[in-house]
């Protein structure tokens, strides 16, 4: 037995974790990690099958594709528009439930109730609404205003938003409910003993004790931001309006066409983007545990 | 006291208009297909060449002038098609659900409860990959699953299912919450790591374990990509492409196949609610 796997043995419970790990780790290793590994290596190569290395060219055509530019900046777009307004709602909303409030557990099951619903359930609704002569435009009319193509203009991206706000916000205010409920209200006390406002108590006691529920929410927001694609395939299709091409589409695209070298440069940067992100965001929750100690 | 019935009734309004959607499902599935065609028929049409009635738009029906469960007869008796693809739906679920609880418990109690080299960095691997979209592994998850001969099978979908990292993450989070005296309570007893998992740390993350069942059922139910891809054969396909179809071609039937398709998410989640609510509460989001 090597040293390192004496050392693993011996470093207190490696045996067991051994046995505990092996059906999951495997299967993981063989779905996701290996595919992973495999993928970023066909990103650096001319083909699939039997590639030769050839550097960063991949990635160089890719950054000169338009489409996948116009995907990108869409996708960031997107994310980076969406999260923020989802958060600053839920938060709001877990803010306003966490209070004694009439039907506050009937509130909490409405508001949660979207994310349940399975978003093909729901298109034909989004349609009546969206269509160009649907209900929104014909509510527009009523008041004096011209019809807006919601889908297949720039209003596509704030439409698809909404969805997004409406689907997703009643998990993110039930994780802040929980982040809430997690404050010892004895904090408060003190601070109002001190003459401590309430918006001083939201900003120096409620918001920062929120930090480790708040990354872990944007966490959560950012996978299902990615999700949309299922609204966004399902209304318009594999080639909707400009505007809300996301890389999904982009690598959905690629992947038909077999220009998978495009397809996996492009993974190979989104995931850079997304290991950058969420190891900023862990080691400000590091930062704030260890200032909390 | 004003004040709280104001913020109450506001909150109330608000509700109110995030269940319109879901509402309106329900309600337009109560009606007959003529009156549906006669109400919707204008979708779709760019009404502004087609008839040069640039002031025509469509009906919003609330409420069905004629109640009836026509839409439901034509869906349920006379389109085999539907019912097939909801047992697909059924069929690929179900094990993704009871896979992923079973092995993501295993792994969770590892990361949460035992100490070995390099955890902390396999577990950094785990969460990253479960933050990428499906999209980032597709070329290679292909090849593999063609390798493995699983192409156009639902075990293309079912076994990556089963292996994703979301319920480790999840359960991980409810473990590290079970106090330490529990666990070294049951050690000085003499039980090994089998028994402390079975016997006192599954019991107690049950609350995760129904918050995990929920909400992964809600994203397996609701798939979209994956047999996109991995399932070219129609009559393989979850409900939730074929709804998609269905919405375009009849549109009369399509609500009450989207009532049908989401009866069994929205009873699940009522019946866990409480569960759910309080498995996350529990968990106390601790990193």
């Amino acid at each position: 037995m090597s040293r390192r796997l004496r050392g693993l043995w011996r470093g207190g419970d490696g045996a067991a974790a051994l046995l505990f790990l092996a059906p999951g780790a495997a299967g993981f290793a063989l779905f996701y990690l290996f595919p992973f590994a495999m993928g970023l290596w066909y990103s650096l190569t001319d083909r699939t099958i039997g590639g030769r290395f050839v550097g960063l060219a991949n990635y160089e055509a890719l950054l000169a594709s338009g489409s996948f530019r116009k995907a990108a900046a869409n996708t960031l777009l997107f994310t980076g528009v969406s999260v923020p307004i989802l958060i600053s709602l839920s938060l709001g909303l877990a803010l306003l439930l966490s209070r004694p409030l009439f039907l506050r557990r009937w509130l909490q099951t409405a508001f949660v109730l979207p994310l349940v619903v399975p978003v093909a359930s729901v298109v034909a609704i989004w349609q009546i609404f969206l269509d160009w002569n649907g209900s929104l435009n014909a509510w527009l009319h009523g008041l004096g205003y011209g019809r807006i193509d919601w889908l297949q203009s720039d209003w596509a991206m704030p439409t698809l938003v909404a969805m997004y706000v409406w689907k997703n916000v009643g998990y993110d205010m039930i994780l802040f409910l929980a982040g809430l409920l997690s404050i010892p209200q004895s904090y408060y006390e003190t601070a109002r003993i001190e003459g401590a406002g309430r918006l001083r108590q939201l900003t120096h006691i409620t918001l920062v004790y929120l930090t480790p529920t708040t990354v872990f929410v944007i966490l959560i927001s950012i996978i299902n931001s990615f999700k949309v694609f299922r609204e966004t395939y399902l209304l318009t299709g594999d080639y909707p309006y400009d505007r809300i091409y996301m890389l999904q589409h982009y690598m959905n695209n690629m992947f038909f066409s077999l220009d998978i070298q495009k397809l996996t440069s492009a993974a190979a940067l989104m995931v850079g983007c997304i290991v950058i992100l969420a190891g900023s965001l862990l080691a400000t929750e590091k930062r704030f545990r260890s200032w909390m100690e | 006291m004003i004040a709280r019935l104001g913020l109450s009734a506001l909150l109330v309004v608000i509700a109110a208009v995030a269940l319109v959607p879901i509402a309106l499902t329900f309600t337009n599935s109560l009606m007959t297909e003529r009156e549906i065609g006669a109400n919707y028929g204008l979708l779709g049409e760019m009404t502004d060449v087609a008839a040069g009635g640039r002031d025509l738009f469509i009906n919003l029906k609330l409420l069905p002038d004629w109640l009836t469960l026509s839409q439901y007869g034509q869906v349920l008796i006379f389109n085999p098609a539907f019912l097939r693809m909801f047992w697909n739906s059924a069929g690929m679920v179900l094990p993704i659900v009871a896979g992923q609880t079973a092995v993501a418990s295993l792994s969770a109690y590892a990361f949460a409860r035992l100490r070995f080299r390099g955890r902390d960095k396999l577990f950094l691997v785990y969460l990253m990959t479960m933050l990428m979209p499906f999209q980032v592994t597709l070329v290679p998850n292909y090849i593999m699953i063609d390798k493995l001969g699983l192409l156009n099978k639902e075990a293309s979908i079912i076994l990556p299912g089963i292996f994703g990292a979301f319920g480790v993450f999840m359960l991980r989070q409810f473990m590290l919450h079970i106090p330490g005296t529990y666990t070294e309570a049951a050690k000085i007893d003499g039980a090994g790591h089998g028994t402390i998992f079975a016997r006192v740390v599954l019991p107690l993350v049950m609350p995760g374990v129904a918050s995990l069942t929920v909400l992964l059922f809600v994203d397996y139910w609701n798939m979209v990509e994956q047999p996109l891809i991995f399932l070219q054969d129609t009559f393989k396909q979850p409900l939730s492409l074929y709804l998609a179809h269905i919405n375009r071609t009849a549109r009369g039937i399509g609500f009450a196949a989207s009532v049908l398709y989401m009866t069994p998410m929205i009873l699940l989640y009522l019946y866990a609610e409480s569960y759910f609510v309080q498995g996350i509460q529990l968990s106390g989001i601790k990193g």
